[in-house]
């Protein structure tokens, strides 16, 4: 076979049309980026592969449908995945430089105006031994861990950040998203009776007293925001929102109450029991040392970033605005990004401002407080729904 | 205690109860809102107690113990809340024996002050609830602040 | 907040656990050892362990002479340096039956009010953190700076300031202190209702310490706590003002007093006394400006101390000082005692934290100001 030129190998096509394109009839633009990066990558490689070994099934294989599809899937894990990891360091950022103005000092000061001292910490644990202490139960030391890392950064990613940047879009998105949620305390729960700390043991038993006061009042409130938009589906529940107002309007207390919960949920303080460093040294984390430590770190923001995504999505109608119509499809994921990071800024104005409450105030709090302002909003938006008002 | 109960004796007063009370004690000098006293060993429980009940000596500031060489010391400070007067009592504890009536049943404050003389000194309180080093490991054999218990420089 | 549930620890039977809070704990804020016994989350016994960091202070004291061991009660705690040493000059003056000049007597009042108010602000940023905020914390450590640097004004250090001297003190004001002084003061006044704002108008920060550690006056005195904790249980006593020592009795202040007994009693107590202290610094600042400046500050004194026993006390930041000087008439104490009061108030920490919450232990001994130089010695 002659000399073929490199454009008969690198043609970008619409993914769309792609038979084995995963997302069915719905545009999704990371995964056309992550397809046409493929096509970009591995036209070049079959084109290079077939100038030396002209009409070789492997060029031919590289750009064939069904491997596009696997490779572009693989790039377009990669792009989410960094999308929200660098979404996150951002709010960490964020959490470093807000509270040092409150706190009347200036933060962080590495690089990038402060950004870069996460690299710098994320390299100093990454370098810290990695001790494991001999008596503790280690695979479920190991296992936890990774499960409490893993489920937070799991669900990070499964937020969508518009309607056309997801990973899937099901009709029990917001379900999976909540239940996945709702793992961790029983993961630390176990992870710290497998430490064999005493520290620990009462930190993992605090998560998960922790855990039962705030999740029903949460469950309540994210059921009634259902029964407003009508769908679990989150792209429904932001055009409902879209369609009628935001629903802190109607909310205002589920909006509040929900906020509070979430913060819970993220284990922020006030309510960072589980951790509380000032009587349980570092709570159920205490005997994770080097990068566990770092990466549990980083999974607390994780959380803390899906808390504010759930709250954003809930309440202040997602990756829409009211108002600029068309416009509305030119950034949606910038407009969603940024209504996560000024929620996050809220729950950094709350830790600097409250102090941490005890467990029983705790539950307190959620039985006494949380549950019934939950069930109100809930009777309200009964109401406004028999109203025919939505 | 039999007695009158004073809520704030002055000076004057506390030197002439305590004489009249204790025939042993003797006010070696006063000064404005201080007593200085010597008491006998034997006697001490009883004395603090009636300066606890009787005179309203609520607090005990201190409790020293002092090696005399010849002999040893206990020193107690007390004072009162109501006038800010305090009463400072030395009682002698042979070196041979040095043993003392506790007085943490009459002041909780006393309780690690004790402990202390105890260890530094070697001075038994009999009746503490719980004599036993507070400062020094617990393996120690010795008193260290013992005059015979020479520093590194004075040898 | 909603009322405490009444916690019953004998209904339960549960097994209980010893939880060991230090060395080298985030709530031991130096070297020492809670032995919690809790019951879930209830404490039902407590044991402090110190002597960590006992260094033999007092013997060591008998190997030097008089004028060396002022530095060396500097030492005894970081932040409180200053009435250390002010208690340790006034127990030798009382040997050498001196009388000291009125202007030593004013500065040591300053020198002590200053002392006493970065000591409180230490505690309050010690506060802070215990109860989970870093924002208490960092505030107040930025009003403690203003008067660190004050201290630097009037003697050149810091913290451990070695500035009175047996028969007065070491140097007058310098020049510009006393314009300083006031301002300072006068700032701290305010700035100190943002920290109030912060923290006595949050609900909760105020839930975590009303109604824990209740300590009755009874109790109080009988275990000798001393300072604000005691005052804040009920005890109206001030050494400052009931066995005034050094100018204190020409100086009008109030001395704060809660009958609560709670925690947050000792709170406030410690707050309204840095008011006080402001008061103080002010009226002696007053009557340092009153004296020419020529006025002596120091008296010559004999460097050997005739023979006999004597003590003084003094109302030390955390509580009541005293030292007691055994002197054999040469240039050196033949005994020298110190009463730390962190030393006797900690020995009350179980009465303190019993049927507390493990969440409630920092913020109860938070209310001690543990110093462990002056505690351990």
């Amino acid at each position: 076979m002659s000399y073929s030129s490199i454009l008969e190998w690198i043609t970008f096509h619409n993914p769309m049309d792609n038979p084995f394109y995963p997302f069915g009839d719905l545009y999704n633009l990371p995964y056309d980026w992550a397809y046409k990066i493929w096509e970009f990558l591995g036209g070049l490689v079959a084109w290079l592969i077939n100038l030396l070994f002209p009409g070789n099934v492997v060029s031919t294989w590289l750009i064939s449908d069904q491997v596009v599809n696997v490779f572009a899937l693989l790039l377009f894990m990669l792009i989410i995945f960094l999308v929200v990891f660098v979404g996150t360091l951002l709010s960490l950022w964020e959490e470093r430089k807000v509270l040092g103005r409150m706190m009347d000092r200036r933060g962080t000061q590495v690089g990038l105006k402060g950004f870069l001292q996460c690299v710098a910490d994320g390299l100093k644990t990454f370098m810290k031994e990695n001790v494991v202490p001999k008596k503790v139960d280690k695979m479920t030391y190991m296992w936890t861990v990774s499960l409490v890392i893993g489920t937070s950064v799991l669900i990070a990613c499964m937020i969508p950040l518009s309607d056309r940047w997801f990973v899937v879009s099901y009709d029990t998105g917001l379900l999976i998203i909540m239940a996945l949620f709702a793992l961790a305390p029983f993961f630390i729960l176990v992870s710290g009776w497998a430490q064999n700390n005493k520290y620990s043991l009462i930190g993992g038993m605090r998560a998960a007293e922790l855990m039962i006061s705030y999740e029903i009042p949460m469950l309540i409130l994210i059921g009634t925001v259902i029964l407003m938009a009508g769908s679990f589906n989150i792209s429904d529940i932001v055009h409902a929102q879209y369609d009628t107002v935001w629903y802190f309007i109607p909310q205002v207390i589920g909006m509040i109450t929900f906020f509070w919960c979430s913060i819970a949920e993220s284990e922020r303080v006030p309510f960072d029991l589980a951790e509380a460093e000032a009587e349980l040294v570092e709570g159920w984390q205490t005997e994770y040392a080097g990068m566990k430590w770092g990466l549990i770190m980083l999974a607390d923001y994780f959380r803390g970033y899906v808390a504010c995504a759930m709250g954003v999505i809930l309440y202040f109608g997602g990756w829409m605005l009211p108002g600029i119509g068309d416009l509305n499809n030119a950034m949606p994921e910038i407009v969603f990004l940024l209504k996560t990071w000024l929620m996050f800024f809220m729950m950094i104005w709350v830790r600097a401002t409250l102090a941490r409450v005890r467990t029983d105030q705790i539950l307190n709090i959620g039985w006494k407080i949380f549950t019934p302002l939950a069930v109100i909003n809930l009777l309200i938006v009964v109401l406004l729904k028999f109203g025919g008002v939505f | 205690m039999p007695g009158d109960v004073y809520q704030a004796p002055t000076v004057s007063e506390i030197e002439s109860i305590l004489v009249k009370e204790f025939p042993s004690l003797q006010v070696t000098r006063t000064e404005a809102r201080r007593v200085y006293a010597t008491a006998d060993r034997d006697s001490i429980f009883e004395l603090c107690t009636f300066i606890h009940d009787n005179l309203n000596f609520e607090h005990c500031s201190s409790l020293s113990g002092v090696d005399r060489e010849s002999t040893f010391q206990v020193v107690y400070h007390l004072s009162n809340y109501e006038n800010g007067v305090m009463i400072e009592i030395t009682s002698d504890v042979p070196s041979d024996d040095p043993r003392i009536a506790s007085v943490a049943s009459i002041w909780g404050g006393a309780n690690w002050h004790e402990r202390e003389a105890y260890e530094l000194f070697g001075i038994v309180f009999e009746g503490h609830p719980k004599l036993e080093r507070l400062l020094t490991p617990s393996n120690y054999e010795f008193y260290p602040f013992r005059k015979s218990y020479k520093l590194r420089g004075q040898e | 907040m909603m009322p405490e549930p009444e916690i019953k620890l004998d209904s339960m039977n549960t097994d209980r656990m010893t939880v060991i809070m230090g060395p080298q704990h985030p709530f031991s804020h130096g070297l020492w050892t809670l032995k919690v016994e809790v019951d879930g989350e209830i404490v039902t016994d407590a044991e402090p362990i110190i002597g960590y960091l006992h260094r033999g202070w007092e013997k060591e004291c008998e190997n030097r002479t008089y004028p060396k061991i002022i530095p060396m009660a500097d030492r005894l705690c970081y932040s409180a340096s200053m009435t250390w040493s002010h208690i340790y000059c006034m127990t030798v003056e009382k040997a050498l039956d001196v009388d000291i000049p009125d202007k030593a007597k004013y500065l040591r009042i300053v020198a002590d009010e200053i002392c006493r108010i970065q000591s409180h602000l230490m505690w309050l940023a010690a506060v802070g953190t215990d109860l989970g905020n870093l924002t208490v914390f960092l505030w107040a450590m930025r009003e403690r700076e203003f008067f660190l640097d004050l201290n630097v004004r009037l003697c050149g250090a810091r913290m451990t300031t070695n500035y009175p001297r047996i028969g007065g003190v070491r140097n007058d004001t310098t020049e510009y202190f006393d314009r300083d002084c006031m301002r300072c003061v006068e700032r701290f006044e305010k700035r100190l209702w943002d920290i109030i704002a912060l923290v006595d108008d949050s609900s909760v920060f105020v839930s975590r310490m009303q109604g824990i550690s209740r300590l009755t006056r009874e109790q109080v005195a009988n275990l000798g706590v001393t300072g604000p904790a005691m005052r804040g249980c009920g005890v109206d006593f001030d050494i400052r003002r009931d066995d005034p020592y050094d100018g204190y009795d020409e100086m009008d202040f109030e001395v704060p007093v809660l009958k609560e007994g709670d925690t947050y009693a000792r709170y406030m107590v410690r707050i309204e006394e840095m008011f006080q202290s402001c008061e103080i610094i002010r009226q002696a600042m007053k009557k340092i400006q009153d004296m020419p400046r020529s006025a002596p500050y120091r008296l010559k004194v004999p460097s050997a101390v005739p023979e006999g026993t004597h003590f003084a006390r003094l109302e030390d930041p955390r509580g009541e000082s005293l030292m007691y000087l055994i002197s054999d008439g040469t240039d050196k104490p033949y005994r020298l005692k110190v009463r730390s009061p962190i030393f006797v108030n900690v020995s009350a920490a179980k009465p303190m934290v019993q049927g507390c919450r493990i969440a409630d232990v920092p913020a109860v001994m938070a209310m001690v100001d543990m110093c462990l130089g002056e505690t351990d010695r």
